[in-house]
């Protein structure tokens, strides 16, 4: 029997290398708890049927002395990352059947390095939504709560670690989405720098601001998948160079806070579980200072032009021509619009406001006002990292939300105001457990540095875990 | 104030099929929507916009291109139809 709450990608590697069980028995014990509780959680949206051929091959590089860190590691992948030859869908109808003609860059980093993929998991279609209610296939459950939602977009992968149904999970970040879901579920989720891990092999949603992300039970196991996928890749011309491991760690960094922000919509009990959290870190040695983010107040409105913008030229592309299923119509036009009819509403909803906010007479109020104020919050950010090693803010405003709570589709977006601006500004950011309401709910902090800085970022949010 | 004829627009522009119904619906979404977004225009430019801040894209040169048609299989066999190597579509002209 093996332990699979407190396993961590190290403790079961040093378990797997000694011998104290195989990869298949590691395999076994996810696929009986994904058996188990799936059918409630619906975090998996398929689980691959060579689970036990993967896992034997990894078994023989570990007798053969060739293992490294991540080999036999179970992981399961987000439905909008391609691996060869399987299924992948953004969890819509408009891909249904499409299967992957070639890995993701960060798909195949981990194949090489012998990790197991247990299935593809869920999310919001085409990663849009912070709750996994936008999925064509289901919303995924809160394993601290059934009847309440488990974030998103990447929702299935925070709901397979937080439930050991996986290991580790990849999720992809565009406003949030693999760190709100972390918060929600009560594990580690790190967006990187934009451009530290490749886009290529990333089902496209908003192309400035998408990064793929780890989500893991801890930081130190979210650095060891992120040391993984990171690199150049000639399929992505997007690349930001990252810092030198360890460069100025600093054993008492300087926490910048923007407290102006933090004033109003926040949770009473998000609030103070966040303040005691900088407490702790105080105790632990970090200088806790205050800074202003005078645009953060902007940032939400100015994600929800982009976004949206970029989207409606990503999503060009499906119209039953190239991929996926054709709808048939009365002419080329019929066939498009027909096949355009599998989008789901939040889909078409982003289209629209895209194609609106890109539209002449629209254009120049709306998208070029929201690219000029983005230049305005990079440099907002690059004012204030000159005096604070990183930034803290809470991950979310609120706890994890009853499923069907949110009627407006504003009322939905306002969940991402914390964790857009790390997309925007292209840094990155973590999100690390901080806690429980009192009704048992995760709560998560989130720690933000400048573009490169990402080993750095994740040997702070390390330290500040264990205080 | 958006109208639903203009939503109809929109949606035709988008290839985005819209019926009466909704298209009242999104309406009303993105009235509320758009009115948030708006803010942006009381955001203060800045000047000194890219310094050290930019995106950074790294461009290859061309060249080395890969042989013609090794992808043409794995790519074509997503196609929903085809005929002799081309996706295969309703009359253009």
């Amino acid at each position: 029997m093996i332990e699979l709450t407190e396993l961590t990608i190290k403790k079961a590697h040093d378990d797997l290398v000694r011998g104290r069980y195989s990869v298949l028995e590691l395999a076994e014990a996810y696929l009986a708890e994904i058996e188990k509780k799936n059918k409630r959680l619906n975090s998996y949206l398929e689980v691959f049927a060579d689970v036990r051929e993967q896992a034997q091959e990894a078994d023989k590089k570990i007798k053969a002395g060739k293992a490294g860190i991540l080999t036999g590691i179970p992981f399961a992948i987000k439905d909008n990352i391609l691996i060869k030859g399987r299924h992948v869908g953004a969890a819509s109808k408009i891909l249904e059947g499409y299967i992957a003609p070639y890995d993701a860059t960060a798909v195949a980093k981990l194949k090489d390095a012998g990790v197991i993929f247990l299935g593809r998991v869920n999310c919001d279609e085409f990663a849009m939504g912070g709750s996994t209610e936008n999925s064509a296939y289901g919303v995924t459950r809160n394993p601290h709560d059934e009847s309440r939602v488990a974030g998103g977009s990447s929702g299935g992968s925070a709901v397979a670690v937080a439930a050991d149904l996986a290991l580790a999970a990849l999720g992809s970040d565009t406003g949030g989405s693999v760190r709100l879901p972390a918060s929600f579920c009560g594990v580690v989720g790190f967006k990187p720098t934009y451009g530290a891990v490749s886009r290529s092999g990333l089902i496209a949603y908003g192309s400035s601001l998408d990064c793929i992300g780890p989500i893991a039970k801890t930081a130190d196991d979210a650095g060891i998948i992120f040391d993984c996928i990171a690199g150049k890749d000639s399929m992505d011309a997007t690349f930001v160079e990252l810092s030198v491991t360890n460069h100025s760690l600093s054993t008492s960094p300087k926490i910048g806070i923007p407290r102006s922000f933090l004033k109003e919509g926040i949770d009473k009990e998000v609030l103070d579980n966040f303040n005691e959290t900088l407490g702790k870190m105080k105790k632990a040695g970090a200088e806790i200072i205050e800074v202003e983010l005078p645009t953060l107040q902007y940032a939400l409105a100015v994600y929800y032009i982009i976004a949206p913008a970029e989207a409606s030229a990503n999503l060009a592309r499906y119209d039953g021509v190239r991929f996926g299923p054709r709808r048939e119509g009365d002419s080329l036009m019929g066939d498009y619009i027909a096949t355009r009819a599998l989008f789901g509403t939040e889909v078409r909803r982003r289209i629209l406001l895209g194609t609106f906010v890109l539209s002449s007479g629209y254009y120049d109020a709306y998208y070029e006002k929201a690219c000029a104020a983005r230049q305005a919050i990079y440099v907002d950010f690059a004012r204030v990292f000159e005096k604070a090693d990183i930034i803290a803010m809470p991950t979310s405003s609120a706890p994890a939300w009853k499923i069907g709570a949110k009627v407006s589709p504003l009322e939905s977006y306002l969940a991402d105001i914390f964790t857009v601006t790390a997309n925007l500004a292209g840094i990155p950011a973590v999100s690390i457990p901080s806690g429980k309401t009192a009704n048992g709910l995760p709560l998560g902090i989130q720690l933000l540095a400048p573009a490169g800085d990402d080993r750095r970022l994740l040997h702070y949010a390390n330290t500040f875990s264990q205080s | 104030m958006i109208s639903r004829e203009e939503i109809q627009k929109l949606a035709l522009l988008a290839r985005i099929p819209v019926t009466d119904e909704e298209a009242a619906g999104y309406a009303r979404d993105m009235e509320e929507i758009v009115r948030y977004v708006a803010q942006v225009q009381k955001i203060p430019e800045v000047t000194n916009a890219l310094e050290g801040t930019e995106q950074r894209r790294e461009m290859r040169a061309d060249g080395e291109p890969h042989e013609g048609g090794i992808y043409t299989d794995a790519l074509l066999s997503a196609a929903p139809e085809k005929e002799n190597g081309f996706v295969k579509v309703k009359k253009i002209l």
